[in-house]
């Protein structure tokens, strides 16, 4: 599983922190998405299809 | 369950699309919306694409080749006339008929108007990808703005037209900017933020009527006798559910299509984003959310309670989460912030423009607002969950 995130579409909703937490973070100062692992392992998927379908600004894709 | 009709294209009718076929529904897929571009995302049309930082084909929801995956029939720039909840049958402006064994109401919004001056040009209303590309032209051309209405939307075209550097009236009958949709307090930190980009606020103001010179308007009067001239004015005086078309189909119709808890309206019809109203569970009473996350959200749970059935369906009941960008402030709110709560500061400081506030009422916390404090109200939302879909 590979993860793409556009920051220029982010945000900073944090609805993938909530879904993802071990994936996902936000910068402090402006909220927009961290990539805390861009390769995570493949239990992790569900969370992160959840995390992808729920951004507000679809802003990660997931390879898989 | 062989056919599915969703009626609406944007981010609620397309994400129901993608949850039925994630949830492994193989069957038919129709799709009906009544403009004619592919699903494309709303927020960033008063922001960057009135701004025109981003070309319009930015704001899709979708790449075309993620559209064909779906395997919908598509029909665009179609508008749903009519339902038959008996029959099961969706009508079209075209006098199509759609059977369907499921349906997904995502019609969302259509813009409310002032009873005055819309015939005249430069007048607008800002909803549609087409209205933005119109409305920013016109910016474009045009020095002097009025914008009437300074909720999310009208104060997000304020500031948009502030950074194209033209000269922007705001106004509203409510005190400040924002202030019916976060209070009096934030909403005078919003006005105060408008000032100082040298937009003129006209609070506590009602319009009285336009004027207009071989058609095209010159100038908007309000309430105290003053005369505002305007090259462009934008009306964004709110929205109402776009339920017309569900007019005689047996449909609860209230403020908007009225679902039970798991946004269901009928059998076999659920309804999810703007114009779904449902009693939400930790709320107490009926809700409508006019919320870019709520679009999402509903959908999924609308389409994978369609998909479930009655028995095993769960109530939807997420904590609200909405946001504005408006110069260099992102204010994100979540829960309820009605305009009569405490609002407490419990992190940053609202002088240096980096803060959050919990909104209180009874001494219940029901709400948080973060101002350019995303990381830390996100800890704050926590503290409002409302069950497993809360997010």
């Amino acid at each position: 599983m590979k993860i793409l995130i556009d920051e220029g579409k982010c945000v900073g909703a944090g609805t993938c922190v909530l879904a993802a937490a071990d994936v996902f973070d936000q910068r402090d100062e402006d909220g927009i998405v961290v990539l805390l692992d861009a390769d995570p392992p493949h239990t992790s998927l569900p969370q992160v299809r959840d995390a992808a379908a729920r951004c507000p600004a679809l802003a990660i894709e997931v390879v898989e | 369950m062989d056919h599915i009709v969703l009626v609406g294209a944007s981010a609620a009718g397309l994400t129901a699309a993608d949850t039925l076929r994630r949830e492994g529904f193989t069957g038919t897929l129709t799709m009906v919306g009544d403009e004619l571009q592919l699903p494309y995302d709303r927020p960033p049309l008063s922001k960057q694409v009135l701004a025109g930082d981003w070309e319009p084909h930015r704001s899709a929801l979708r790449q075309d080749t993620d559209i064909q995956r779906l395997d919908m029939n598509l029909r665009l720039g179609c508008r749903a006339t009519g339902l038959d909840t008996e029959d099961r049958v969706v009508t079209l402006a075209d006098g199509d008929r759609l059977g369907y064994d499921g349906l997904i109401i995502a019609t969302g919004l259509r813009p409310r108007r002032l009873p005055f001056g819309h015939d005249l040009a430069g007048v607008h209303v800002l909803r549609t990808l087409d209205e933005t590309l119109t409305l920013r032209a016109q910016l474009l051309a045009g020095p002097r703005v009025v914008v009437i209405g300074a909720g999310f939307l009208g104060s997000e075209i304020a500031a948009t037209a502030r950074g194209l550097g033209l000269d922007v009236t705001l106004v509203d009958v409510e005190p400040a900017p924002m202030a019916r949709q976060v209070g009096s307090w934030v909403g005078g930190l919003v006005g105060d933020m408008h000032r100082d980009h040298c937009v003129r606020l006209r609070m506590g103001r009602h319009v009285t009527g336009m004027t207009g010179q071989n058609g095209r308007v010159t100038a908007v009067t309000l309430d105290d006798g003053s005369r505002l001239p305007a090259d462009v004015v934008v009306v964004a005086i709110g929205s109402v559910p776009a339920t017309d078309w569900l007019a005689g189909s047996g449909l609860p119709l209230g403020d908007g299509v009225l679902c039970d808890r798991t946004c269901r309206a009928a059998p076999g019809v659920y309804a999810a984003g703007d114009v779904a109203n449902w009693p939400h569970p930790v709320a107490g009473r009926r809700v409508r959310l006019e919320q870019r996350t709520n679009a999402t959200q509903q959908a999924i749970t609308a389409a994978g309670n369609l998909l479930s059935g009655p028995a095993e369906a769960v109530p939807y009941a997420p904590v609200p989460f909405g946001w504005t960008d408006q110069y260099d402030a992102k204010i994100q709110t979540c829960g309820w912030c009605p305009s009569d709560a405490t609002v407490e500061v419990v992190d940053g400081d609202p002088q240096a423009r980096k803060f959050v506030a919990l909104y209180k009422v009874d001494d219940r916390v029901v709400g948080a607002l973060g101002w350019n404090s995303a990381r830390a109200l996100r800890e704050y939302r926590s503290h409002l969950t409302g069950n497993g879909a809360a997010r």
